[in-house]
């Protein structure tokens, strides 16, 4: 009985933060829904099938890097090196294809093998040194990144040296007069791939309760080592599609490429209403909070903002979206 | 005789220079609730957690009705029959309550979808969820799809205790289950301990509280300074006796 008193004794603003708080990805779906509002009565441009299928294309790296992002973080962890990971397996793929004449296929392969050494490496450290993930992808990242400076001889590789399938992201298919690309089509793919796997299987369950309470998970019989090391062996292999996308999206392989994607994907991670301590958050989140970063830095140019207060406008919303996740996270029985 | 469902013969266990565990022993006898109560460093945890696989002991050896086991890992025990509800409770709060009572031990559905694509039995667990909640009588819960981070420490607690009755075979460990709880909240914990010795499963208690210890346990096992004192019987021997066996003031009277 007493809990119906309670339902009636609730504000307005505890009943919102309940409503938040079992579904998370409420908030950035509102939050991306009211920005395209403000966008297309503020620019005219904004709606146009060309616009849309630009901003789906700046979205589709950082959005596919996202994804891999999340799972690191639902951990309770961090991952600094993912685009260094994604530019070092872009150039293994295209320089091992332009020099040794080795066809896509086999090329895209042993890029997503080195990917997934990459991220099982960071797994490794983690794991058995038991240092922080953080302090861990820090170093991987300039690792990683000397590596792809020495291995690609900082020298950029076009894409007319290039077998085509490693262009194919970058091609586009006609859908309702928008041009959209493969590389688009594959992140919302594996998006639904991932929010798949994470509600349905056991193991998307330990991930949330691995980042959620270690020490519990361990006692409650889960292998949570195990755990840590196939999420960031599986991030290594989702960062070295969207090192696909990368080429596809700027036709070469750059060494220089995706310079501020490493920290673009966390932002969209935690835009997307994931906890960065944990055990909360979804992967549509992720790809919900990629969109809206790439809906402001567009409508806001559209509309004749400077850069630089795209830029701040980001950094607001970052702040905002992490203030939120810790209201969110005091709610009350 | 009968055989102990669960004993313990001469466990050490040290950290460096500390000595947790001088060789102790434990008998746990079938159908019984049997308290253990020592002073804070007299060797609980790592006795409990010798058991449990949650620590594994330098020397000695551990018998499950009467044959020899090691557990090196909390799964080995889990395996063999022995469930533990550790004082941190070891709930995951943002899974709901089906969801952590089958932590660590998902089912998955039948046929392609389970065996190819791996997905979880959702509703098959919730509804066991739902059975071993209503058995064990916790009826202030109203739904195991809820969060366990929305419910109050009783509730959690109630919740760790109904999975080690769900899973538990042979043996229930509780460490400290009422630590954290008020007194209306200890008193259903209290009664769902007796719950569970009724159906047939035998419970090891770790508490400091005395009045509980007293009020729910056929025998108390004393340990102090890494070893077990003695064993008594709580008819025959007063609360402040038992405090003072803990603590070295006197020595167990002579069985």
């Amino acid at each position: 009985m007493t809990a119906v008193v309670e339902e009636r004794d609730r504000s307005l603003l505890t009943r919102v933060q309940h409503v938040l708080h079992a579904q998370a990805t409420i908030g950035p779906a509102v939050v991306l829904l009211a920005s395209v509002i403000v966008f297309a009565l503020l620019s005219e441009r904004f709606l146009t099938p060309g616009n849309i299928s630009l901003i789906l294309q700046q979205v589709a790296v950082v959005g596919t890097l996202a994804v891999g992002q999340t799972i690191v973080i639902l951990t309770a962890g961090i991952d600094l090196s993912c685009g260094a990971i994604m530019v070092l397996t872009s150039i293994v793929m295209a320089k091992v294809a332009a020099e040794t004449g080795m066809p896509g296929l086999p090329a895209l392969l042993l890029g997503f093998v080195v990917g997934t050494l990459c991220g099982l490496l960071n797994g490794v450290l983690v794991t058995r040194l038991k240092l922080p993930p953080f302090i861990v992808t820090l170093g991987t990242l300039n690792v990683f990144f000397a590596l792809n400076l020495w291995y690609s001889g900082s020298a950029t590789i076009r894409g007319t040296d290039m077998p085509s399938l490693l262009l194919w992201t970058g091609q586009t298919l006609n859908i309702g007069g928008t041009r959209i690309t493969y590389g688009s089509i594959l992140l919302v793919l594996l998006v639904g791939a991932m929010a798949f796997v994470l509600k349905n299987t056991a193991w998307g369950r330990h991930v949330y309760s691995t980042g959620d309470d270690l020490e519990a998970s361990r006692l409650s019989g889960i292998r949570t080592a195990r755990v840590l090391l196939s999420v960031y062996a599986t991030a290594g292999l989702i960062y070295a599609v969207a090192a696909w996308t990368l080429i596809g999206r700027i036709a070469s392989a750059s060494p220089q490429a995706g310079q501020m994607d490493n920290l673009d994907s966390i932002t969209a991670v935690v835009i997307g209403g994931t906890s960065l301590f944990g055990g909360r958050g979804a992967i549509v989140g992720s790809l919900l909070g990629a969109l809206i970063v790439g809906v402001f830095r567009n409508g806001l140019a559209l509309a004749g903002v400077d850069v630089l207060w795209q830029t701040m406008a980001v950094g607001v919303l970052i702040i905002v979206a992490v203030s939120l996740d810790q209201w969110i996270r005091k709610v009350k029985p | 005789m009968t055989t102990p469902v669960l004993q313990a013969r001469g466990l050490v266990k040290r950290y460096g220079k500390v000595t947790a565990l001088a060789g102790s022993d434990l008998e746990l006898l079938p159908g019984e609730i049997l308290a253990v109560i020592g002073d804070n460093g007299a060797g609980k945890s790592s006795l409990i957690k010798a058991l449990s696989g949650a620590v594994i002991p330098d020397e000695g050896e551990i018998f499950l009705d009467g044959d020899p086991v090691t557990f090196s890992t909390p799964i080995d025990a889990r395996r063999a029959g022995i469930e533990t509800v550790h004082q941190s409770l070891a709930v995951s709060p943002s899974l709901d309550i089906a969801a952590n009572l089958f932590l660590g031990r998902e089912r998955r559905r039948r046929g392609v979808l389970g065996s190819v694509f791996r997905m979880l039995d959702r509703n098959g667990m919730r509804e066991e969820a739902r059975r071993q909640l209503d058995a064990l009588g916790i009826m202030t819960i109203q739904n195991p799809g809820q969060a366990v981070e929305t419910l109050s420490g009783g509730q959690r607690q109630a919740v760790a205790v109904a999975r080690a009755a769900a899973f538990g075979s042979r043996v229930v460990i509780m460490d400290e289950p009422t630590a954290a709880l008020g007194v209306r909240e200890s008193r259903a914990v209290l009664d769902l301990i007796l719950q569970v010795r009724d159906r047939g499963l035998p419970v090891i208690l770790i508490s400091h509280n005395m009045p509980h210890v007293f009020e729910v346990a056929d025998r108390i096992h004393i340990q102090r300074l890494g070893r077990r004192k003695a064993v008594v019987d709580p008819k025959s021997v007063s609360m402040s006796d038992a405090v003072a066996i803990m603590t070295g003031a006197m020595e167990p009277p002579a069985a």
